[in-house]
């Protein structure tokens, strides 16, 4: 279970359509409560791949993890799962997140067209790896 | 060297909860390695099957990256600090980066297979798995039908179908990839229309023959799964044996009046049909379909869950019928389920096999010898042309039909009587051992069989065996008597 605000979501899904046709990404910042992960913050990260590949990839370098790291500990939140939006494509994982993935964080996946986000889904990796599970999203 | 590694929070429940750990060792790698031997589970988050460090995972030593400096050999210091960082990638479309190559689907495609994409079992690199496949049908009968629908449907990239029948009205009853228009038509050409009716974009592959001892190895290497939808034990045999010898999943389904059976034989994983069944039944002990009947809507079933496992094989899913019989009672509506265990004996999958190549599988289920007149119960016979001459000639002929009652009343020969198999040898009296005696049942089997069993009850009269039984008559005397 997740806890997202709505502001937040509406946060990420203006990210995805601003930068569709390609993929955006940022990290989710929060805590993690007994009840689940509690998102306070987006934190929107520049795509960090090249121009050719932006389109169906997106990467978070781990020096801009480690600086959101940073800028999340001073504010006495943590990382707890990352954002990004699929152009065109299903708000689910592909195989491809499946093997850059690592179970609790929370993988929030929208779909985008050039207008408009449609689906927003949460997924948590399983945690022998072999699946993603859909997670439910409470908003608050 | 005691160095201190930091635990990233998410993996920190593989860590015992700790968030910093600290272990002895002169390399990053070793470091690595001693803290995932102490936490196994962590591994597996870390490292991939070739024990490589995962590509997106990233180990700081005090703030470098170790791929900047010698990797998982970069030694480390007293007091140091290992941070193990993720970088985060990910993405709608796989690439071809990602190592399989896989076709890409077509818009089309896409939207053709929206139902399976949107779900994360599948997705689309399942969708470019079951794309990339190719499944062999043995048979396009009441079993293939439905396997052959689905697997199209799904959009399987290559499917061969393997028969050399041509549709009869009798098919029809259950061979829903056949059609009253296909009557009298070669089976594999009306499957393949129908197949690609349901799906333009995948390819057919025709195999016009039977499959025999000598083609099987040649025909099986072409494909990733063979689907058993065969109605006879010479050729499930051979299935069975050629699946083994050449490492492919053998999808086995089997029906019979009400009742089926589903298995996925899998010699690398687990039991083949010989471990379940060793040997075939003595011939004739089993009946066929064609003797025995079957619900039209088994086969819809039986062959539903083959397709089912045919595509979670191929999407790599889990919880496949091996080593699991599946039986399905279509009258009482029930699933029950036997475990199965490969046999160490098995002749074909054990440690010490004695079938190394294929073999001649009519003689090895006795169909051969069954065939062969034996000689010291000779069977005389009639064929129907004669037995129609000989009562137009006024003979005195006495008919016991020893078929079922609803066949009877499908169908019979005029001036009969009914005394059905189970009950010919306690109703022998009824029987005039004085009067010559044709005996016929649907096709000549059952009627051969109640020959034999009231000779070894010691019947004296003469019994002779009405060849083809009422087939042969409805085709060669009277075509009004219609063949079922």
């Amino acid at each position: 279970m997740i806890f997202v605000p709505k502001q937040q979501l509406t946060e990420i899904r203006e990210h995805g359509v601003r930068d569709y046709p390609y993929e955006c990404c940022g990290l989710l910042l929060g805590s993690y409560t007994a009840e689940g992960k509690v998102v306070t913050e987006t934190y929107p990260i520049s795509n960090a791949r090249e121009e050719s590949a932006k389109r169906n990839r997106f990467l978070i370098t781990p020096d801009e993890l480690m600086r959101g790291e940073r800028y999340a500990a001073s504010r006495d939140l943590e990382v707890v799962g990352f954002y990004h939006s699929h152009p065109d494509s299903p708000a689910v994982p592909s195989n491809y997140d499946l093997e850059h993935a690592w179970p609790t964080y929370s993988y929030i996946i929208v779909s985008t067209r050039e207008d408009e986000a449609t689906d927003l889904f949460s997924w948590e990796q399983q945690e022998d790896r072999s699946r993603f599970n859909p997670e439910e999203i409470q908003c608050q | 060297m005691p160095v201190t590694i930091t635990i990233p929070a998410p993996l920190r429940q593989f860590a015992g909860g700790q968030s910093q750990i600290i272990v002895e060792a002169n390399t990053a790698g070793e470091a690595l390695n001693s803290l995932t031997t102490t936490h196994s589970a962590l591994r597996r988050h870390l490292f991939n099957d070739q024990n490589v460090l995962r590509n997106f995972v990233n180990v700081y030593l005090n703030d470098e990256d170790i791929r900047h400096a010698s990797g998982p050999d970069t030694p480390v210091k007293d007091g140091d600090t290992i941070m193990i960082v993720p970088s985060i990638a990910g993405g709608a479309v796989v690439e071809s980066e990602v190592g399989q190559e896989l076709p890409e689907l077509s818009n089309e495609e896409i939207m053709r297979y929206s139902r399976h994409l949107i779900m994360p079992e599948v997705g689309m690199q399942g969708q470019r798995r079951m794309k990339a496949a190719s499944v062999l049908m043995i048979g396009t009968g009441g079993l293939g039908a439905p396997v052959g629908m689905y697997l199209a449907a799904a959009g399987i990239g290559r499917i061969g179908i393997v028969d050399f029948d041509v549709v009869e009205e009798s098919n029809l009853q259950r061979q829903i990839i056949h059609g009253t228009k296909d009557l009298g038509r070669r089976k594999i050409e009306s499957a393949r229309d129908r197949l690609r009716d349901i799906n333009p974009h995948i390819e057919i592959e025709t195999h016009e023959s039977r499959l025999t001892s000598q083609n099987a190895m040649q025909l099986f290497q072409n494909y990733d799964v063979i689907v058993d939808g065969t109605d006879n034990f010479p050729t499930r045999y051979l299935v069975n044996d050629a699946c083994v010898l050449s490492g492919k999943p053998n999808v086995y389904g089997s029906i019979f009046r009400f009742e089926g059976q589903a298995s996925v034989f899998w010699a690398e994983k687990g039991a083949c049909y010989r471990c379940l069944y060793p040997e075939p039944p003595p011939p004739g002990l089993v009946p066929s379909c064609a003797e025995g009947g079957v619900l039209g809507v088994l086969p819809g079933i039986v062959g539903a869950i083959q397709a089912n496992e045919t595509i979670k094989f191929i999407l790599g899913g889990e919880d496949l019928l091996i080593n699991r019989l599946l039986l399905f009672d279509a009258w009482a509506m029930k699933f029950r389920e036997f475990k199965l265990r490969k046999d160490p004996k098995c002749p074909v999958c054990g440690e010490n096999p004695t079938v190394t190549k294929l073999i001649d599988y009519e003689e090895f289920c006795g169909m051969a010898a069954h065939q062969a007149p034996q000689p010291d119960t000779k069977l005389e016979e009639i064929s129907a042309t004669e037995l129609n001459a000989r009562r137009l000639r006024g003979d005195t002929l006495q008919i016991i039909d020893v078929r079922e009652p609803h066949e009877f009343e499908i169908a019979r020969i005029p001036g009969t009587k009914l005394i059905p198999l189970g009950h010919v040898v306690g109703r022998m009296n009824e029987i005039d051992p004085e009067a010559e005696t044709i005996v016929h049942c649907k096709g000549g089997v059952r009627s051969a069989k109640a020959i034999a069993a009231l000779k070894r009850a010691g019947f004296q009269g003469r019994l002779v065996n009405l060849k083809g039984g009422i087939t042969a008559w409805s085709e060669d005397v009277d075509p009004r008597v219609p063949k079922y």
